[in-house]
């Protein structure tokens, strides 16, 4: 070590200045990001132009559209699609019926009944996503409680188990906590006064509520959405365990591409349809709902 | 007849009392003010006049009618909160329409006293834009527009100027008083602020641990105090303990110190423990040996257009505020002389459990 000059300034070490800083913090995640999500992607976009023979199997080097051609030609792939598509629409909009409500109640209660009603609500999450389709399919198979109980009103047993049913309310179960979470932050960020306000200018308590709750709570409510709508269009466990081996979802057929087909590029190839699918319908939501109130709310 | 009216008011939390037996009544197009410290019970007198607390007993009339327990959306208050609470996703001129709009008043009837409201309080200019994109002051006259333009019979003030700094609160007040005189709406105002209390209402409430103790004109609020809380947090008091040596019929000589002090008024016999005050602006300088008593300066403070002493007497140390008349002040170490008028003295009672049980309120 050799001491500077009293002299002359220290200049900073091009890697330890203060321009730098951001970038060592960062750098983490951004490794992680790139070595695990980036070049994956990129390696899995390769692979879905690969041509593909099923006796020798990937043929590295040449090159097809062959596969994207196949997704987008086959009407068996068209009612996947429109499957998971709808499927995660109904689980979308079935989590903001229940989900923001229920957000909204929580917000209004006082400890200790809030952090336990939290918890009940983050529960789902607490529990691993097998036994929690293990669980619902002996709810709802044909010797279920939900079909004993409909028995004892005599409704016949009704087929539920391997249905859109089972993974409808399934995927509503684990996704709630995404819209919960985003709606209540949004909820705290309201100043408690602006009800009040309404209140004493006269406003039915309905009213408050659509018109002053509603719109500030808006950009919870979209971002519940979006993620809700992404993970429910690319669940896997859950259709795969109570959708049974002949309700596919996309997911799923990627996976059977991929381990009972060992046709991997087309397997890719669907994967990276439903990832730009899914790109093209949240962002379109997104801009339809926050044109709507960027203005106002910034 | 008295306009709004509080009868033996009192709510409870759980156990614990915020406001007690609070009697209170208000004229119309009168300016009334519920001054304490935090924790004094002044806001939730307010909510519950706002219909946003339930009363736990008594009885709360608006022109007669008992609204007690009448939903907060049914009494039809102007309400300005300490937040503002403003719509953030609505412009100004629809925050001001929302309670006409709820009074099913029609469009064009609405706009035209939506422009009248922001006129009353200049924001005209302002009325397409989000509260966001004002300032403290601005948004707080949104506030006031959005509570005058329903023509409430009163409008309830909670704090309205504590988020304003000093100079534009100090503008804010005239402004609110002015508005208030021009539109002659019975006001309740709460606040924490003495000053803004005494400087822009007809009657004060003191409020003390939930209950009131006194309520009167500004003026003889800060001149009569009739508590030793009061004397010293509606303004600057000096408090010297004493004992009544004799009492005739108007007057009382006490003795502090080495002195006997004569002061107006009997309310207290011969060997009653009392407290003395006095107003520093009350004290006069004289030269030494010419006064009542003999100080010294202690320690001086320049406020600009006066200066305040610590003048250490044997009746112990008081403070004397003096006119800065552009002659030379006195210094620290300085001998000086003290002399008062007989009737700026007040006398307080030492031990103050006895005042607190009795009747607080002076009919205007």
């Amino acid at each position: 070590m050799t001491a500077a000059p009293s002299t002359t300034p220290m200049a900073p070490h091009p890697l330890l200045g203060k321009k730098a800083m951001p970038w060592w913090l960062s750098g983490p995640a951004l490794l992680l990001f790139t070595v695990l999500l980036l070049v994956p992607l990129a390696l899995t976009a390769v692979l879905s132009f690969n041509a593909f023979d099923p006796a020798t199997g990937v043929k590295a080097g040449e090159f097809t559209l062959e596969h994207y051609r196949h997704v987008f030609a086959d009407s068996y792939y068209h009612a996947i699609f429109w499957r998971t598509f709808w499927i995660a629409g109904l689980v979308t909009l079935i989590c903001v019926a229940i989900g923001a409500p229920e957000a909204y109640v929580l917000s209004r209660m006082r400890n200790p009944w809030r952090s336990i009603l939290l918890l009940v609500v983050l529960a789902p999450l607490l529990v691993s996503v097998v036994v929690r389709a293990f669980g619902w399919s002996m709810l709802l198979g044909p010797e279920g409680l939900v079909n004993a109980a409909f028995g004892l009103v005599g409704i016949g047993p009704v087929k539920m188990l391997y249905t859109e049913i089972a993974v409808v309310v399934a995927l509503v179960h684990v996704m709630l906590p995404f819209m919960v979470i985003p709606v209540w932050t949004s909820l705290q960020k309201l100043d408690p006064g602006v009800e009040n306000a309404a209140l004493s200018l006269q406003a039915s308590p309905f009213t408050t509520l659509r018109r002053i709750v509603l719109p500030q709570v808006l950009p919870g409510i979209l971002s519940g959405s979006l993620i809700v709508f992404g993970l429910a269009a690319s669940s896997f466990a859950i259709p795969g365990l109570l959708g049974g081996r002949r309700l596919k979802m996309v997911a799923t057929v990627v996976y059977d591409e991929y381990l009972h087909e060992l046709n991997w590029p087309l397997g890719a190839a669907i994967a990276l349809t439903l990832l730009v699918a899914n790109l093209v319908v949240m962002l379109s939501y997104n801009r339809l709902v926050e044109g709507r109130y960027k203005k106002s709310l910034g | 007849m008295s306009f709004l009216k509080l009868t033996d008011v009192t709510k409870f939390y759980g156990s614990t009392c915020a406001v007690q037996s609070m009697n209170l009544t208000v004229e119309k197009g009168e300016f009334v003010s519920l001054l304490g410290p935090s924790g004094c019970g002044k806001t939730t007198t307010l909510q519950m006049v706002s219909g946003f607390e339930a009363v736990t007993s008594g009885r709360i009339e608006l022109d007669g009618r008992d609204i007690t327990h009448a939903k907060a959306n049914t009494r039809g208050l102007g309400i300005v909160f300490q937040s503002y609470a403003l719509f953030p996703h609505m412009t100004v001129a629809d925050n001001v329409s929302f309670g006409l709009e709820m009074r099913k008043v029609p469009k064009a009837e609405r706009r035209e006293r939506v422009a009248q409201a922001l006129a009353l309080v200049h924001l005209e200019p302002h009325a397409t834009r989000y509260p966001r994109e004002l300032s403290g002051g601005q948004r707080q006259r949104v506030a006031l527009a959005r509570a005058l333009v329903i023509e409430p019979p009163v409008l309830l003030l909670d704090e309205p100027l504590s988020n304003l700094d000093a100079k534009l609160r100090e503008e804010m007040q005239f402004e609110l008083r002015q508005i208030q005189r021009k539109v002659g709406t019975t006001t309740v105002m709460v606040t924490h602020d003495q000053s803004e209390a005494m400087s822009i209402s007809d009657r004060v409430v003191v409020m003390e641990a939930g209950r009131a103790t006194q309520i009167d004109h500004p003026h003889r609020v800060y001149e009569h105090p009739r508590t030793r809380f009061i004397s010293t947090f509606v303004g600057k008091a000096n408090l010297v303990p004493g004992k009544v040596t004799s009492a005739n019929g108007t007057h009382t000589h006490v003795g502090a110190g080495p002195i006997e002090v004569r002061v107006d008024g009997a309310q207290f016999g011969p060997g009653a423990a009392v407290l003395l005050s006095v107003r520093p602006e009350k004290l006069q300088l004289v030269p030494a040996v010419q006064g009542r008593i003999d100080g010294e300066v202690r320690e001086r403070f320049f406020l600009g257009s006066q200066w305040l002493y610590r003048v250490g007497t044997p009746m112990g140390d008081l403070m004397v505020l003096a006119p800065n008349d552009g002659r030379n002040a006195l210094d620290e170490g300085d001998r000086t002389g003290l002399d008062w008028p007989d009737h700026c003295m007040r006398l307080l009672p030492a031990d103050e459990a006895v005042l607190l049980g009795a009747e607080a309120e002076a009919m205007p």
